[in-house]
């Protein structure tokens, strides 16, 4: 036999007990060719493009799944900012937009269509304004179209216009969806330094700078990870760290094959890998549990942004060997509501948003999919946001916040959103204002070592 | 394409044989195959050709998971390509 017996029974465990899937192939799309004077017209060609190059999407996923005994969880499409698409237009409102992609998704079986974005963090065009005001509405009459909007970057400083605007369009966007527990806002992302072949959604786009189609990958595994790791109680951070990587490495070649077929049927080039830990909600696919198996007893508990920061850097290490182009987020996600784990740390009182935020400066994203009482004020998820976008512009590390004012519910009550969202305790809030801070507007600059040129 | 397939479970009388009837009346080549005994475990594997298999993957697949069914054992089959590229460089 070519494999030995034990390679052959790992890689079968990995998929059949621990959980190891693809959680998406994701088709970037440009659509500035799409681009027109007339709102009709652009969303006519918008929904053309989208049939010719996504048409096959879904039954390449499909025939993959089949062929290699790999499940691919999710098929999304990721296009072209909005902003930049719909500008052109005279249309005010650009609700319309997020329809279109909302039905060619559903007419094609596509799981989530990622782009209903603006990157503003120097400054507002009148479309990306447009888009911005659009957006409690878009998520609100759409199901699979999620929205994005960058406020910050290390070269540009926070444009704290934008995040004061955004903790207005957080709130918004809850109320319109209110008989959901807020859900619209788990289909919203505010980023700082947001990557531009993402394939992970909410925060998704296919930015300016891509080629006219692109398939990335986004491989999971949490899972694996801590299946790895229990063989290694009591061992030293360097067996540990070394576990990781060696794991991360046989995810990231099997997600690299993937992507790469994936690319090849669909005729479009290969764009990148992202090697990312993203949990679900079910039992045995959660990161805080990897992070108890270190040796912590509670995730949130002190210890826990270490274990986080050398998980995090571990499997970016392991991804980079075993791909050529590792791209997107790629590292350990750390959203409540998604992870079981989690969920169950904010229960016993571990985890609490202020240690969330020290996580975030070691995880590969941000504060991701936290709920937080209904009667939270604009201006203090403004600064919630400020916060993160500062820890992502100093670091020169994508930062995001994903967060849920949940409206008529209060800390400790449950807010549910389904499905791979999950359900999450809601999270007490500082009750100290914020609102002077965020009134005063303008940017903050960028840090000193951004100038780099 | 080459797929592996696994049998994982109790051993007992008959397993190779049936596995081998139902990959014959398909007309799939074993390749290679290997048994031992893992974690306490039976553990079968073969490397078999599906370029000439009278059925489709999909059917073989369904077909095979409702055999291991009856006999009380869990079988999978996965592309070869996946194996090879978690451990081979």
């Amino acid at each position: 036999m070519i494999f030995t017996p034990f390679e052959i029974k790992e890689t079968v465990d990995m998929f059949l007990r621990y959980k190891l899937d693809i959680r998406a192939i994701t088709l970037g799309i440009s659509l500035l060719d799409c681009v027109s004077s007339s709102g009709e017209e652009t969303r006519r060609k918008i929904r053309d493009k989208m049939l010719r190059l996504a048409g096959p999407l879904v039954q390449v996923g499909r025939d993959i799944e089949v062929e290699y005994g790999i499940p691919i969880i999710n098929k999304r499409v990721s296009v072209t900012p909005i902003a930049l698409v719909a500008g052109a237009s005279e249309d005010r409102d650009y609700t319309p937009y997020a329809e279109i992609l909302d039905a060619v998704a559903k007419e094609l079986g596509i799981d989530f269509v990622g782009g209903f974005s603006a990157l503003v963090q120097k400054g507002f065009t009148t479309g990306d304004q447009r888009l911005i005001d659009s957006i409690p509405r878009a998520l609100a009459t759409t199901e699979r179209v999620c929205a994005s909007v960058n406020v910050a970057t290390t070269k540009s400083g926070i444009n704290m216009d934008a995040v004061r605007r955004m903790g207005e369009v957080i709130k918004e966007t809850a109320a319109l969806t209110a008989n959901r527990d807020g859900l619209g806002c788990a289909k919203l992302v505010v980023f700082c330094n947001a990557p531009e072949d993402n394939p992970f959604m909410a925060g998704a786009f296919h930015g300016p700078g891509e080629g006219e189609s692109t398939l990335n990958v986004g491989v999971s595994g949490p899972g694996v990870v801590k299946a790895a790791l229990e063989s290694y109680r009591g061992a030293s951070f360097d067996d540990l760290a070394d576990a990781i990587k060696k794991t991360a490495f046989k995810i990231t070649r099997m997600g690299l094959l993937v992507g790469q077929e994936a690319a090849k049927r669909l005729q479009v080039p290969f764009g990148i890998l992202d090697l990312s830990l993203a949990p679900t909600p079910e039992v045995g696919d959660s990161v805080a549990r990897i992070l108890e198996e270190m040796g912590l007893e509670s995730a949130g508990t002190h210890g826990t942004t270490a274990a986080l920061a050398m998980l995090t850097d571990m499997v970016k290490k392991g991804g980079v060997m075993a791909s050529t182009h590792v791209g997107g987020l790629s590292g350990a996600f750390i959203p409540v509501s998604e992870d079981e784990g989690m969920v169950a740390a904010v229960r016993a009182g571990s985890l609490s948003l202020d240690k969330l935020e020290a996580m975030t400066c070691v995880c590969s994203v941000g504060l991701d999919m936290v709920a937080v009482p209904g009667d939270t004020s604009a201006s203090t998820l403004s600064a919630i946001l400020a916060d993160e976008m500062a820890i992502g512009m100093v670091n020169n590390k994508t930062t995001a916040v994903r967060i849920i004012p949940v409206p008529g519910k209060k800390a400790g009550d449950w807010a549910e959103f389904g499905g791979l969202l999950g359900g999450a305790p809601i999270m007490p809030v500082h009750r100290f204002s914020s609102d002077a801070f965020i009134a005063r507007g303008g940017r903050i600059p960028a840090p000193i070592h951004s100038f780099r040129n | 394409m080459n797929a592996i397939i696994t049998v994982v479970g109790t051993d007992q009388v008959g397993i190779i044989a049936r596995v081998s009837a139902f990959l014959a009346e398909r007309n799939i080549n074993i390749e290679d195959i290997s048994q031992t005994v893992l974690s306490g475990n039976f553990v079968m594997m073969m490397m078999v050709d599906l370029s000439q298999a009278v059925e489709g993957l999909a059917t073989v697949k369904g077909d095979l998971k409702t055999l291991g069914d009856t006999m009380g054992v869990s079988i999978s089959m996965m592309h070869e390509g996946v194996f090879s590229a978690m451990h081979r460089i």
